[in-house]
């Protein structure tokens, strides 16, 4: 049975603008062990997928369809059955390590509070645990550390501590939302080890969401490409890399800048991001593809494509007609 | 943090002093002085009179003796109290003042707070609805009705039953005498109380802070008590600062409303008066309190918000 | 409610061909604000009050000082009498006087918080634009401003100006401005250092006209909002100056004025009190509602 099972995952959030889709109809599987990247740009509904999935929606989003985990349904379980699930099987790593940790209770205790809820510790016993698995994270002088607040460290340090937090119960499936964004550079890096050092050591099952293509090729087994609310590609990371099925995956794939392209003009997917109140009644990409034909004006289906994975693509021709391009 | 203290301290002395100033020169350019009256004043005991209050020394003379007496701890005689001197007015007055706006902010804060948080938690539901109505409607009837309404509800209409209060007078502080005076005191702050409680929760509950205690599978009490509670009393504590100095030095409205011998009065009575001492020295005693307030209200946010440094 | 957000989610007034069109943040706004139940209510409400105490008096048969000497006592509501709501408790009908008595008090509002606007706009801005030792100057005032007991401040504004209905709205509104001027100062250090603001002042413009021309137009939407809560506070206080006595005077009258009699009277006749009590705390109401629902539609990120 596959670790995570989400089948017809639909996010809806009412706004004073009307009502936005922010996720539609989203299906995939994940193995045990495996290292799944969701990537798409913002507002692409990657984030709004794992949320939903551990019901962390804001008040005004609703989301229909299943979400199975390890036997149970999280979008019905109740708010115990799903307390006794977050932090503990499955953990999540928010993006914004400015805000994402409580500014007014120190960080040892922040990391505490879980053992205490989950594995009955006591406070003494949990601290120490808690320390431990800072040093783990390889925070120097975890016990200073933990007895600090968040704004007294830096933001490297502040991020392992929210990766620290969440393997404290050892979950099979850890969520990690950008965790690398608006570090630099050799933290990212730092981060990403970290990561690897989880997924590889403790068997977990790591769900990678980023805007960065670079981050999910050293780390994730198979990728979903998100676009408009949509898995538009799913495939294997080496694969989809290799031979980018649809336009969309393509364009990103050529806008990520690289070493060798040292005097070269940045490329942009050019257009618009879609404005998801307004979506086109077919392919949500159309509008900026360029590769644009008559059936586009229908949604495609996502359908197996050649080298094994998925696309929402009507041409079967993408990627050979980008071989021939570059 | 000692020396943030002084510092603040040190700070408030000039304020005080500018204050002074302003409301000395103030009430002196007003038209009128403390002793016009209906029946016109013999104008050799009327210059005997002003003679005696140094009214007739250039204002400059009058405003630095003033200012002596103060370092004094000496406000000066009340022109139309002429038998006390308005430190003796104050010290009978400032603590029936004081009591019961201690009682009423007290009263407002158990009240109103929860009231807020209960409200937030439960956005857009009846409960919700109801807590801002009650709200909106604290904020919205002047107490001067909202006081004689309770008069006439538990000092007239039940006045034969169990639950009959007295309509007014202070009966030396007995407990039933209090009790409509504080709770018209504390019915504005209540609503004000509840509706920064529930503003501050509702943003607090987005933060994604307290999204990340519930991905921690915390229960709901516990992200609300532990994560969100403190965050969201930084408004609260910002509005109680001010809103206590004007609670504790008395309420014009409730005070002449219900009787009460406390100092409230004297601002209207003394201002029409033109009773410059006594006015000044209340004057100085609510600016007092405020800047004391506000210095309190400093040290919290730094009880509440480990970023907050005094250096 | 429209308070809610969407995290992730694009706000769609600034993207896809919409914004080319060029639907401007005050349509968005105006939406917004349309489809708030309780704030569209409000403002007809308020449109109704604000046309009768305008209107009303000159359709009634009796005007507000004019006392019905067949009758100088308090009449209950009678059709015959033309004294639809009745009289006061000497012989003066209660409409006419109440409707009147909300022109007072609405201009009261208005013009009172006309002052605070207008001082308060400007020393904020000023304060926030030029920052340095103007800045630090002008807020230190406020500060100070903030230690005095306001209410007495009015108290002795309207003693010295001895009680005319023209200088009573200077007075309050020379104290209300105070939270004003530090909104719009605040408003106006983060707008700054935005590039629209650079490229004003890399052009040439003068403080004033920049001033005027970048500052003020952005921070509008703000300081409306505060507008429509400063209001309320400005009726209540005039309400309250009132009972003091220090009010507008016989046999002019206001909404304070005829709740203050209205309270006196509570047990011979509520009506008194009621009616003018209702039409004052409806406006307060109304107006609160509407400020909460203009911040909302104004800044529907934030709630």
């Amino acid at each position: 049975m596959a670790l995570l099972d989400v089948r017809n995952l639909t996010v809806r959030f009412d706004t004073p603008d009307g009502e936005v889709q922010a996720v539609s109809d989203l299906s995939f599987t994940m193995e045990k062990g495996e290292c799944l990247g969701i990537v798409g740009e913002s507002g692409s509904g990657k984030s709004q997928t794992f949320m939903a999935a551990m019901g962390l929606l804001a008040d005004n989003g609703r989301a229909t369809g299943d979400v199975l985990f390890g036997g149970a349904n999280l979008l019905t379980a109740g708010e115990k059955q799903l307390n006794a699930i977050r932090g503990n099987k499955a953990a999540m790593v928010f993006q914004d390590h400015m805000t994402s940790l409580t500014p007014h209770m120190k960080v040892g205790r922040q990391m505490a509070e879980v053992l205490v809820r989950h594995r009955g510790l006591s406070a003494a016993a949990a601290r120490d645990a808690a320390i431990a698995m800072l040093k783990r994270v390889q925070i120097p002088d975890p016990e200073r550390r933990a007895a600090m607040y968040p704004h007294e460290l830096s933001g490297g340090l502040r991020q392992r501590v929210m990766i620290a937090m969440s393997l404290l119960c050892h979950p099979e499936l850890l969520i990690a939302d950008e965790p690398t964004t608006a570090l630099d550079v050799t933290v990212q890096a730092l981060i990403l080890d970290l990561i690897r050092e989880v997924k590889e050591q403790d068997r977990t099952s790591v769900i990678l969401i980023t805007h960065d293509l670079g981050v999910v090729a050293g780390l994730a087994d198979r990728v979903a490409v998100m676009y408009a609310g949509r898995i538009v590609e799913l495939g294997d990371v080496a694969q989809i890399f290799a031979a980018p099925q649809h336009p969309y995956t393509q364009g990103l794939l050529a806008c990520t800048p690289r070493l060798d392209d040292v005097g070269k003009v940045l490329k942009t997917i050019s257009g618009q991001p879609p404005n998801l109140q307004r979506l086109p009644p077919g392919c949500a990409f159309a509008p900026r593809c360029p590769f644009k034909i008559a059936a586009c004006a229908e949604r495609p289906p996502l359908r197996p494509a050649a080298g094994g994975g998925l696309k929402a693509c009507a041409r079967d021709d993408i990627a050979s007609i980008n071989r021939a391009a570059s | 943090m000692w020396s943030y203290l002084a510092r603040r301290v040190l700070i408030g002395i000039p304020t005080l002093w500018a204050i002074i100033t302003v409301c000395f020169f103030l009430m002196r350019l007003t038209p009128g002085g403390p002793f016009d009256s209906a029946a016109p004043v013999p104008p050799e005991i009327l210059a005997n009179l002003r003679a005696r209050y140094h009214l007739d020394d250039p204002l400059w003379q009058q405003y630095l003796s003033y200012l002596w007496n103060l370092l004094h701890w000496d406000f000066g005689p009340s022109f139309k109290y002429k038998d006390f001197t308005v430190t003796e007015l104050i010290a009978q007055g400032f603590p029936v003042s004081f009591q019961n706006g201690f009682a009423a902010i007290l009263l407002a804060m158990v009240i109103g707070i929860p009231m807020g948080i209960a409200a937030a938690l439960a956005q857009n539901t009846a409960r919700d609805y109801t807590v801002s109505g009650i709200a909106m409607t604290g904020i919205v009837i002047p107490n001067f009705v909202m006081g004689q309404l309770l008069i006439l509800i538990f000092g007239v209409w039940l006045k034969d039953t169990a639950v009959h209060l007295p309509a007014g007078g202070w009966n030396n502080g007995a407990f039933a005498n209090r009790i409509l005076p504080v709770i018209t005191l504390a019915l504005p702050f209540v609503a004000y109380l509840a509706r920064i409680t529930r503003g501050s929760m509702i943003e607090v509950m987005r933060a994604n802070y307290v999204r990340t205690a519930k991905a921690k599978g915390l229960p709901f009490r516990a992200v609300v008590i532990h994560h969100a509670l403190k965050s969201a009393l930084t408004p609260v504590v910002t509005f109680l600062g001010p809103a206590t100095a004007f609670i504790l030095t008395g309420s014009m409205v409730v005070e002449t409303i219900f009787q009460i011998p406390g100092i409230g009065r004297y601002f209207v009575q003394g201002a029409l008066n033109r009773d410059y001492t006594l006015v000044m020295g209340v004057t100085i005693l609510s600016a007092a309190i405020m800047i004391l307030m506000n210095l309190l209200v400093d040290l919290l946010y730094g009880v509440l918000d480990p970023k907050v440094r005094y250096d | 409610m429209t308070d809610m957000a969407a995290p992730d989610v694009p706000p769609a007034s600034n993207i896809g061909p919409d914004a080319i069109e060029g639907r401007s943040l005050w349509q968005d706004a105006w939406r917004r604000l349309m489809r708030n139940k309780a704030a569209v209510a409000s403002l007809i409400i308020l449109g109704l009050i604000a046309f009768f105490s305008v209107f009303g008096p000159y359709a009634l048969a009796w005007t507000y000082d004019q006392i019905d000497w067949d009758h100088v006592e308090a009449v209950p509501p009678s059709l015959a009498l033309k004294h639809y709501l009745g009289t006061d408790s000497v012989g003066r009908d209660l409409l006419a006087r109440t409707l009147f008595g909300g022109r007072v008090s609405l201009t009261v509002g208005l013009l009172a918080t006309s002052v605070a606007l207008f001082i308060g706009v400007t020393v904020g801005a000023v304060s926030g634009y030029l920052g340095g030792k103007v800045d630090q100057l002008l807020m230190r005032f406020v500060d100070l401003m903030y230690s005095v007991p306001l209410t007495f401040f009015v108290i002795i504004l309207m003693v010295l100006f001895g009680r005319n209905f023209i200088l009573m709205f200077l007075a309050i509104g020379s104290v209300e401005w105070l939270t004003m001027a530090r909104i719009v100062r605040g408003q106006t250090l983060t707008l700054k250092h935005r590039e629209f603001m650079e490229a004003a002042r890399a052009s040439g413009g003068s403080t004033a006209s920049i001033l005027i021309r970048h500052v003020v137009p952005n921070v509008l939407g703000v300081v409306i909002v505060y507008v429509t809560l400063t209001i309320p506070q400005v009726i209540l206080l005039e309400s309250f100056l009132s009972f003091l006595g220090l009010g507008v005077q016989e046999p002019m009258t206001s909404w304070g004025v005829l709740i203050n009699e209205g309270a006196a009277e509570l047990e011979i006749t509520p009506r008194t009190l009621i009616v003018p009590a209702v039409f004052m705390t409806a406006t307060l109401f109304c107006l609160n509602f509407l400020g909460d629902g203009l911040r909302d539609a104004l800044d529907p990120k934030d709630r």
